[in-house]
């Protein structure tokens, strides 16, 4: 059994606390962005930042893919993408790296830093994660794949299709549940008559795992652990990371309409930004200074992509009909 | 070499595979047994399991990790066991084959073929007899292709899998066995979006695609007989669509049937036909007519019934006929 927590050192510990931040940062001023009038529409990644981030560290970034949804934001900037590259896209710009404006807020994707595009049907991404494991395995290269989804998204037929399919062909896959509890205004206990997503995973003969999606650690070590399954040719696993998501579904969203401010709250002590900066003061990794530091380091970032994107020029009107078909090289 | 239709699926795709490592096969029983038709018999005794799989019975699945496996490297060559059964699949064909291109602003691309054996006239009933290609010859961004004679079915096929984006590739079951032609052993390419007149003909012009090309041509042959003298342009693709080929034919002959085996409302006919009136209506000598299934919603079993439905060369011979009289 390989060590799964190899790798975590200080640094790597500190890096991953200040993705987090940087994700929760960046998040904030994307609702102050959309109040202010400057964007339409606001995905969050508010609460699932330890899930996101960690998985992420946990794989082999640059060489694994990543087959996120629009909740990933935390995700996207630990596989690499840079705030101002987030904020392009939110503000529709023509520089921006995931859709060059194409595409609403929070659909991600880079060939660059193995991140697949993301469209808004949920869950189609998961057979796409399988798709890419599937040919991982047939070249015989040690990649492998990892696909997020919510838990209302399982209901989705194409969720039983992709484990099936990874099960059956022993992909090197790992399907990571984000179980915020919710689907838009639609509890859990409606989706599904079985407390936990990660039991779905007996009825294909892999494992399913639950974990404290608040605690990174714990994410980290399931997904290494995955991985290393995956890549030793086992085959894939479901990962369940029970959150929270601590703002509405999006910007259009009121969230008072389907749960108490109470549940909110007491969610909110369970905050994987807080809990993380407590583990890491037991560890004497972070004191106040270094925690400030963090802070202005992340503020200073997301104001400099605030004001790169709000000058970036707009898509040329000219470009609509480009890309439909592969376009020759000249 | 003279072969059928089916023998040139299977001979293209051996070809193929053989030219480029990159090319998987995989679908419902396309293995072991060689597909329901045999398209793919032989293939995994040459290529192997890993090229050439059996996958669960799962049509989005087949298609959703085509595109994931496109994506990382290889070509995907899917089979849908018959078109009927491609519905499961369509969220993944439309909403992501054909869109990954234009939503990523052309930084990725799924160079996917996804063949499907389609049409009628072989007693399949409502659920293996159905004509499809008008839902997705609306999507941009993908490409249909449905070749009527075995030397385009290699050219097509061909250059379908070298193409860098999704092709559904539509193969009329009733062809497998009934159409035989010479096709070169030597590989070429039939570039996807250029029309082929099968028949010059200076009365009437059919234009048609798939299957009911060679019906046409047996009503056109008939017709000559007769003294009437009818011009057959075989589209090959009506994804991409060689708007210049249906245009000069309608301007040569002034007269213009358009004949497809789906059914008439919404059929791909209604898109020819407006074309021919928005770009060529002054050269026209007659209105524009169309011959097509008939608007009930799939083909049934019985042979009265199904004979009934199906678009056959008398059908075709009487509306040329009638047109060219106009
Ligand atoms: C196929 C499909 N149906 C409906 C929607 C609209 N929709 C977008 S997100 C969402 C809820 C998804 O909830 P969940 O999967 O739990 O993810 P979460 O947002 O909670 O992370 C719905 C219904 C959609 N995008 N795709
Ligand atoms: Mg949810």
């Amino acid at each position: 059994m390989a060590d799964v927590s190899e790798g975590l050192t200080p640094e790597v510990l500190m890096d991953m606390y200040y993705h987090m931040v940087l994700a929760r940062v960046l998040d904030d001023r994307m609702w102050v962005m959309n109040r202010l009038g400057r964007a339409p529409v606001v995905y969050s990644s508010n609460g699932h930042e330890a899930t996101q981030v960690a998985s992420a560290f946990a794989l082999d970034r640059g060489h694994d893919w990543v087959v996120p949804y629009y909740r990933d934001l935390a995700l996207v900037l630990a596989m690499g993408m840079t705030p101002r590259d987030v904020f392009l896209h939110l503000m529709g710009r023509a520089d921006d790296p995931n859709s060059g404006g194409r595409q609403m807020p929070a659909h991600w994707g880079s060939v660059d830093l193995k991140i697949l595009t993301t469209g808004s049907v949920v869950t189609t991404q998961m057979m796409h994660a399988a798709g890419i494991a599937l040919a991982a395995k047939l070249k015989h290269e040690p990649t492998v794949a990892m696909a997020t989804f919510g838990e209302g998204s399982t209901s989705q037929g194409d969720f039983h299709e992709a484990l099936n399919f990874a099960a059956v062909m022993k992909l090197p896959a790992i399907f990571l549940n984000e179980n915020n509890g919710y689907a838009i205004s639609v509890p859990a206990r409606k989706q599904m008559a079985v407390p936990d997503v990660a039991a779905r995973a007996q009825g294909y003969g892999i494992p399913g795992v639950v974990v404290d999606g608040n605690d990174p650690i714990k994410v980290f070590e399931a997904v290494r652990a995955a991985a290393v399954r995956a890549r030793a040719g086992e085959g894939p696993t479901l990962i369940e990371a029970k959150t929270y998501r601590f703002v509405p579904h999006s910007s259009d969203d009121d969230d008072r309409a389907y749960r108490s401010r109470e549940e909110v709250a007491e969610a909110k002590k369970h905050d994987p930004l807080v809990v993380f900066e407590q583990e890491l003061r037991e560890q004497h990794l972070l004191d106040d200074a270094q925690h400030k530091a963090v802070l202005d380091r992340a503020k200073a970032a997301v104001d400099d992509a605030t004001e790169f994107a709000d000058t970036a020029p707009d898509p040329d009107p000219s470009t609509l009909g480009r890309h439909v078909y592969h376009e020759a090289v000249l | 070499m003279a072969m059928t239709y089916l023998e040139a699926v299977r001979e293209t795709l051996r070809q193929e595979m053989r030219r480029d490592a990159r090319i998987i096969i995989y679908g419902e029983d396309v293995g072991v047994r060689g597909g329901v038709f045999r398209a793919t018999e032989g293939l995994q005794d040459e290529f192997g399991e890993d090229r050439v799989m059996d996958s669960p019975l799962a049509e989005s699945a087949i298609i959703g990790t085509a595109i994931g496996a496109a994506i990382n490297g290889l070509r995907p060559v899917p089979e849908i066991q018959f078109a009927d059964f491609i519905f499961p699949a369509v969220n993944q064909i439309v909403q992501e084959a054909a869109r990954i291109r234009y939503r990523s602003n052309g930084t990725f691309g799924v160079p996917i073929v996804i063949r499907a054996p389609y049409g009628g006239g072989i007693h399949g009933a409502l659920y293996h007899s159905q004509s499809i290609e008008a839902f997705f010859a609306h999507v941009p961004g993908l490409k249909v292709v449905m070749p009527a004679t075995p030397y385009d079915v290699k050219g097509l096929l061909a250059a379908s899998i070298e193409d860098e984006d999704p092709v559904l590739f539509l193969e009329h079951k009733g062809a497998y066995r009934s159409i035989r032609g010479d096709v070169p052993d030597e590989r070429y390419l039939i570039p996807l979006g250029e029309a082929e007149v099968k028949r010059e003909g200076t009365d009437v012009s059919i234009i048609s695609w798939g299957m009911t090309v060679n019906s046409s041509l047996k009503a056109a042959e008939n017709l000559a007989k007769q003294g009437v003298s009818v011009e057959v342009l075989d589209l090959r693709t009506i994804r991409p669509l060689d708007t210049e080929a249906i245009l000069k034919t309608a301007k040569k002959t002034g007269k213009v049937l358009v004949v497809h085996e789906d059914n008439l409302t919404g059929g791909f006919g209604g898109e020819v036909s407006a074309l021919i009136a928005e770009h060529a209506l002054f050269h026209l000598d007659a209105p524009i007519r169309r011959l097509a299934g008939p608007d009930v919603p799939a083909m049934p079993y019985a042979p009265s019934l199904e004979h009934a439905f199906l678009v056959t060369p008398e059908k075709i011979e009487a509306a040329a006929k009638d047109l060219a009289a106009f």
